[in-house]
């Protein structure tokens, strides 16, 4: 079995675990004055992204580059899907050029599961950069992990985390609910029934409809984008409505219990869900998201394909 | 081909299942026709086929198949659809007009009508309600009932605006047709890949809820009481939509109603791997759906069994989820899965009335008569109900491999088909 990292189940709380202390190592790799290290030297690492992505693709490829693994990108704009190659097409030909590990953010949920089906028996680890509304696990990592070293409690046991606004469309809020949840958090929903998901049957968390009620009482304070179009589906009927309504602004913010943590996945919408200047308080930690976002996804390439390494020399031997 | 074939056969040891019940016969086909049934017929020349262990009925007739022909020949063909048909035991299906161009025209109902006149089962043509089944403006569809059009729909899409349904109802009830509606109400549907429920939530799966089809059962009830016109309800999926149906025929509406073999045996769970071959519209639901389909299907509620055959090439069906289009084969498994998920082995009369005489009853067809008797027309089925055999993707007679079953083992399996006195299926062997 090839190792793939589709959603943070795969990994399971024991793999979690193993994959936020590999990070710690990670950082401290990139705390050097030469941040690289051999790791993956002769592995190959592709990125194919189907949808755009500025910070998780670059974040994957300085991971990879920092572990010495060759990488690869592969971008919709510029590739042969444009010429109408299929999907599974696309994915056998990158794979036959000899891969290791094949980062995928698409716009479809569910496409990682499809390309790893696909993939059996190649040996290629899928790793899900973003499948539309589904899973980011990376990001619930990322979060994870700032989260344990950001808040003073120091891990996630206990922690009452509130995540607030479009919860429906969001592959962030699906994946971190799971992992905070499995981390030991009491995980909260925050938004207006038109934005959350339609069952929750099944999920680890509550759900407020009320922002006020919730925010002085939280330790986290997870806000989520509100996209454009949103507006015109009728799930909300202004931005401006729900900024006054769900938006974290600095009277709320006060409110926060101290030593709270404000924290957003990025791109933030500034003056939407989260007040300008709530956004530069100490204690929101987004740029901290950021810069652990390579760290993790270090340790992810490193703990998914030194296994699958391991493996081949027990087959071998 | 001739029309009615030189074939003598006789049909030996098996137990004859119709209207009339239960009886172990053998049957004698001549010249199209049953020339007898009773038991130890003497062979006489005729081409033995044996049926023992095998429950003899009337051939199978299939309300809703697509057999893509024209503009899609990729996925299937009138061919290649009607011998997935004669091997599933069907000996009369009806060919859906949402095909490329739309069977909305005489010239497409006289090509699709030219093709089936060499296939191996009957193909009854469908039309659509509307021009292009774009819901706009009605059809012609007194022109293509003299043609022989017996059914119209826009079916891939329902008929949206309720004016104009009314209109098609009215402007229909002269004609002898019955007008059938796939219900789902698109603005509640919202583009929805699969049933809005516990799965799609967890999976990040725009959903389109049960409501999107009994919205629709709704209106059309509604309309069925205000013009006296009977409507046709295809493919019900939903508890509310069963539960409206029984109420509506309680009340003695003039409806009918059809269900699917994937909506009575699968659950919207077997999406959660994100295989495109359980996209299908409507959405496979929730277990409580599914019984309430089964329920309705025992009680007398839901008419029909019909497949829905929806073929599709390998190339579609390898997009993302969301964009892979809905449709699954159905044609040669149907029997087994009525069989098998109704639990009818013990009660083959009801089996076969799901299967044919009550949707040819629907039609108006002769097959109706749901008659194994001396003078009726040779359209038969013979299924032995004890066969286990494991769903191959390859192995089946459609031009499209996408069905749900693969790997699955299913109970009951059609032995032989005869179409028109023609042996188009004999042991499980297409004969052309």
């Amino acid at each position: 079995m090839t190792a793939h990292l589709l959603c943070v189940d795969d990994l399971g709380r024991d793999g979690v675990e193993a994959v936020l202390k590999l990070t710690d190592s990670m950082v401290e790799v990139g705390r050097r004055d030469i941040p690289k290290v051999p790791a993956l030297r002769g592995r190959t690492v592709v990125s194919l992204f189907y949808e755009d992505s500025t910070r998780t693709r670059l974040s994957f490829e300085t991971a990879a580059k920092r572990l010495s693994a060759d990488t690869m990108s592969f971008s919709v704009s510029t590739s042969a899907v444009q010429k109408g190659e299929s999907l599974r097409d696309t994915v056998l030909t990158i794979e036959a050029m000899g891969i290791d590990a094949l980062v995928v953010r698409h716009a479809s949920s569910g496409v990682p599961w499809q390309l790893a089906a696909w993939l059996a028996g190649s040996g290629v680890s899928v790793v899900n950069a973003g499948d539309g509304w589904h899973e980011h696990p990376t990001q619930a990592l990322l979060d994870a992990y700032t989260i344990r070293g950001e808040h003073k409690a120091g891990s996630l046991e206990g922690l009452r985390i509130a995540v607030v606004g479009d919860v429906k469309h969001s592959r962030v809020a699906r994946s971190n609910v799971f992992c905070f949840a499995m981390l030991g958090a009491s995980v909260t929903l925050v938004g207006p029934p038109t934005l959350l998901p339609a069952s929750l049957e099944g999920w680890p968390c509550e759900v407020a409809h009320d922002l006020d009620e919730v925010v002085g009482e939280v330790d986290v304070c997870y806000l989520l984008r509100l996209q454009q179009e949103r507006m015109t589906e009728a799930l909300v009927p202004s931005l401006r409505e729900y900024a006054a309504t769900y938006g974290l602004d600095l009277a709320r913010a006060q409110r926060l219990p101290a030593g709270a943590l404000v924290m957003h996945p990025g791109p933030m919408n500034r003056g939407v869900e989260i007040a300008p200047e709530v956004a530069d308080l100490p204690s929101a930690v987004i740029t901290r998201q950021v810069a652990n976002g390579v760290a993790v996804r270090m340790a992810v390439l490193f703990h998914l394909l030194t296994a699958t390494a391991e493996r081949e020399v027990r087959l071998d031997g | 081909m001739a029309e009615t074939g030189p074939w003598k056969l006789l049909l030996r040891g098996g137990t004859v299942v119709d209207g009339d019940g239960l009886r172990p016969a053998d049957v004698l086909v001549e010249a199209g026709a049953v020339a007898a049934v009773g038991p130890d017929l003497p062979v006489d020349g005729a081409v033995v086929l044996d049926c023992g262990g095998c429950w003899v009925g009337p051939g199978l007739v299939d309300l809703h198949t697509h057999l893509r022909q024209p503009g899609r020949e990729e996925a299937e063909t009138v061919e290649t659809g009607s011998r997935a048909a004669a091997l599933g035991g069907f000996t009369t299906v009806v060919a859906m007009p949402n095909t490329t161009p739309p069977i909305d025209s005489a010239a497409v109902v006289r090509e699709v009508l030219a093709l089936g006149a060499t296939a191996l089962c009957t193909i009854e043509v469908s039309g659509a309600i509307t021009v292009g089944r774009a819901g706009e403006r009605l059809a012609p569809m007194a022109e293509l009932a003299r043609l022989g059009v017996r059914m119209f729909t826009d079916d891939g899409t329902g008929v949206q605006d309720g004016r104009l349904m009314r209109r098609a109802l009215e402007y229909a009830r002269p004609l002898g047709v019955v007008l059938a509606q796939h219900c789902e109400d698109e603005a509640l549907a919202a583009g929805g890949v699969m049933h809005e429920g516990a799965w799609s939530s967890r999976m990040g799966v725009p959903g389109q809820p049960a409501e999107a089809e009994e919205v629709m059962v709704m209106r059309d009830l509604a309309l069925a009481r205000l013009t006296g016109a009977t409507v046709h309800f295809q493919h019900l999926s939903t508890a509310g939509s069963v539960e409206l149906v029984r109420r509506a025929k309680a009340a003695g509406l003039p409806v009918t109603c059809e269900a699917t073999p994937h909506h009575l045996t699968l659950t919207d769970e077997a999406c959660q791997g994100y295989d495109t071959v359980f996209r299908v519209n409507p959405p496979l639901r929730p277990a409580a759906d599914r019984d309430a389909v089964r329920a309705g299907l025992l009680d007398g509620t839901i008419d029909a069994v019909a497949t829905d055959h929806a073929p599709h090439d390998q190339e579609a069906k390898e997009r993302p989820f969301d964009q892979a289009p809905p449709g699954m084969l159905g044609l040669e498994t149907a029997m087994a899965l009525t069989l098998g998920g109704l639990g009818l082995a013990d009660d083959p009369q009801r089996l076969f009335a799901l299967l044919s005489w009550q949707p040819a009853a629907v039609l108006g067809l002769a097959a109706a008569a749901g008659s194994v008797a001396a003078g009726a027309p040779a359209d038969l089925c013979v299924v032995d109900p004890d066969e286990r055999w494991v769903v191959d993707p390859r192995r089946l007679a459609s031009r499209s491999r996408n069905t749900p079953y693969a790997g699955r083992e299913l109970q009951g399996r059609v032995r032989h088909t005869i179409h028109r006195g023609e042996p188009v299926v004999i042991d499980q062997e297409a004969q052309r």
